[in-house]
């Protein structure tokens, strides 16, 4: 198998403080990777430098095969990206936000029209085409995000807690949406504060102040911490680091 | 034994002595949006009462109107024997809210935020102190730190602690753990069973389903309306079908597999399981079991267990969302 996301010795820091310290990470491709920590423990950081916004200070990465110091224009247009803070623009129809962002990913007009249609039609959202988007209901406009993020077909996407503050029905739905985009070979790299959610992964690191310090399959973790959850390594993992924090 | 099965219904409303809330038939619609519909609940003194529901439920309306922010198109609200519309003046110093959206003021800093919200109730950080020191000692060590240079965690504290200064006699937590991460938020609840010890009665809200088994009664919200209000564990037992627990690889065609089992109710997934709810009442549990392992079997999935399970929260509240949208 490939490899969509290659990481080695990862490293940045802000003056005296090393936000993320030397991680070492592969991701297959077709794998869906679920990339966990505490708040503040480095996860925006490693992200940021991942999809080619922030330098590292050492270390290198190879995400979907491009280098993301000397390839980084590369690198952008082959991944997708999602966050709940930053997604599609409330004031513009779903219409003007399809056409958007696949103008920006390069894509023609005729590919607009027929990908953005097709998936319109499998989200069951046709008659939305002309709303704005910040009337839609939030559970709508995550997985509209995510499908436009997904419109460009990258190989690699990158979704940062999309499912935060979503009805349990549709959270359900969009892990099977990332399910099927997985089973089309494209590599899903996502956080989430949802630790039921980590279960639904291949496999998962688990950061703690800068560095990975669990990584594996959910099932090979909780053998090798005798855990009976995600949740409880979490715990057991983040709580020294939660306590100095504070 | 074909009927659909359904969800009983909440028992008429009871309002306990001195309920510090009792709210009546609450409507507010912006526009065409309706933020709450035929609200009712009561809260009893001294408990750790959760709103608990994905965004757009209503949730922050509800805390507006009970913390005297916004008028109700419809219904009633008493917070501490007060009305909510009628006697404003005599609720407002006697809350303590901490809205969803983090609002202190980040160009002060810690203790400045604190002396200021103790001053604008007429008292002191020196008065308040002895209440909020389990939390205020967390961040204390920063207290000459601009409130807008905290992490998440310490805003979080910060803010509870300018909740509290004043003494209020309620608390009103709007989604205080939100997009906070598994650790802080268990801190965090901790923090509020020692302040429920102390005999604050306290309204929290939260998206987390986890976090619900924490309260002593929860109202399950959703699109403005209540769906349900019992305590965490009855809720779960009101699920009204046999529950199983079904783990299996690969998991997609598990659910696949299990979708298309001809007594099949509802299939969703929990973690690393599925939870499968079957349509027959009556029929035997091993039955259940053999016949669900039988089937998948029969598709390819040949490392496979199953087994009957008590349903929780989230069950219920999926199985009830159903039968809102039916």
């Amino acid at each position: 198998m490939s490899r969509a996301i290659e990481v080695q010795d990862l490293t940045r820091r802000f003056g005296a403080f090393t936000a993320v310290d030397a991680i070492t990470v592969d991701v297959e491709a077709g794998e869906v990777f679920g990339f966990l920590g505490a708040n503040g423990a480095g996860k925006t950081t490693a992200i940021k430098m991942l999809i080619g916004l922030l330098a590292p200070t050492s270390g290198t990465a190879r995400v979907a095969g491009f280098d993301i110091l000397t390839q980084s224009e590369e690198v952008r247009r082959s991944i997708g990206y999602m966050s709940q803070r930053f997604s599609l623009y409330d004031d513009l129809t779903v219409r003007e936000n399809i056409t958007l962002y696949g103008g920006i990913y390069g894509l023609t007009d005729a590919e607009i029209r027929e990908r953005g249609d097709g998936m319109l039609e499998t989200l069951q959202l046709a008659d939305t085409r002309k709303a704005l988007v910040g009337t839609l209901p939030l559970g709508w406009k995550q997985k509209l995000a995510f499908s436009v993020a997904m419109l460009h077909r990258p190989k690699v996407v990158f979704l940062d807690e999309p499912t935060g503050g979503v009805d349990p029905v549709t959270r359900r739905q969009f892990w099977e949406m990332i399910y099927a985009a997985a089973a089309r070979g494209t590599t899903v790299f996502v956080t989430t504060h949802y630790m039921d959610e980590a279960e639904y992964c291949d496999r998962l690191s688990i950061m703690v102040d800068g560095r990975i310090a669990a990584m594996g399959s959910p099932a090979a973790l909780k053998r090798e911490f005798g855990a009976p959850s995600i949740d409880e390594i979490f715990v057991r993992l983040a709580r020294p680091a939660a306590a100095g924090a504070a | 034994m074909s009927a659909p099965a359904v969800i009983a219904p909440d028992a008429p409303l009871v309002v306990p002595d001195g309920a510090p809330v009792v709210v009546r038939g609450l409507r507010k619609t912006f526009g065409a949006t309706v933020a709450l519909d035929a609200v009712s609940f009561a809260v009893a003194p001294g408990e750790l009462f959760g709103l608990v529901g994905p965004d757009g439920g209503g949730k922050t309306t509800l805390f507006r109107i009970l913390t005297t922010l916004l008028v109700p198109e419809a219904g009633t609200a008493t917070v501490l024997g007060r009305d909510v519309v009628q006697d404003l003046w005599g609720i407002r110093s006697r809350v303590g809210y901490m809205p969803g959206r983090f609002s202190l003021y980040p160009d002060l800093s810690v203790e400045e935020n604190l002396r200021f919200f103790a001053s604008v109730f007429g008292t002191t950080l020196a008065a308040g102190y002895d209440l909020i020191a389990p939390i205020y000692r967390q961040i204390e060590p920063f207290k000459d730190r601009r409130a807008g240079a905290l992490s998440g965690g310490m805003k979080q504290k910060l803010a509870l602690s300018c909740a509290l200064v004043h003494r209020p006699e309620i608390l009103f937590l709007d989604e205080p753990t939100t997009g906070v991460d598994a650790v802080s938020r268990r801190e965090f609840w901790d923090l509020l069973d020692e302040l429920r010890r102390s005999g604050l009665t306290i309204v929290v809200s939260t998206p987390y389903m986890d976090e619900a088994a924490r309260c002593q009664r929860v109202a399950l919200m959703q699109k403005g309306r209540v769906l349900a209000i019992d305590a965490p564990d009855a809720i779960g037992s009101r699920y009204p079908r046999p529950l199983f627990a079904v783990h299996g690889l690969p998991r997609h065609a598990l659910i696949e597999a299990l979708r298309a089992f001809p007594h099949a109710a509802s299939v969703q997934p929990f973690g690393d399981t599925l939870h499968y709810a079957d349509a027959r009442s009556t029929h035997p549990a091993d039955a259940v079991v053999a016949e669900l392992l039988a089937w998948v079997r029969g598709r390819g999935i040949t490392e496979a267990w199953a087994a009957p399970i008590a349903p929780g929260i989230e069950d219920t509240f999926i199985a009830l969302m159903g039968e809102a949208a039916a």
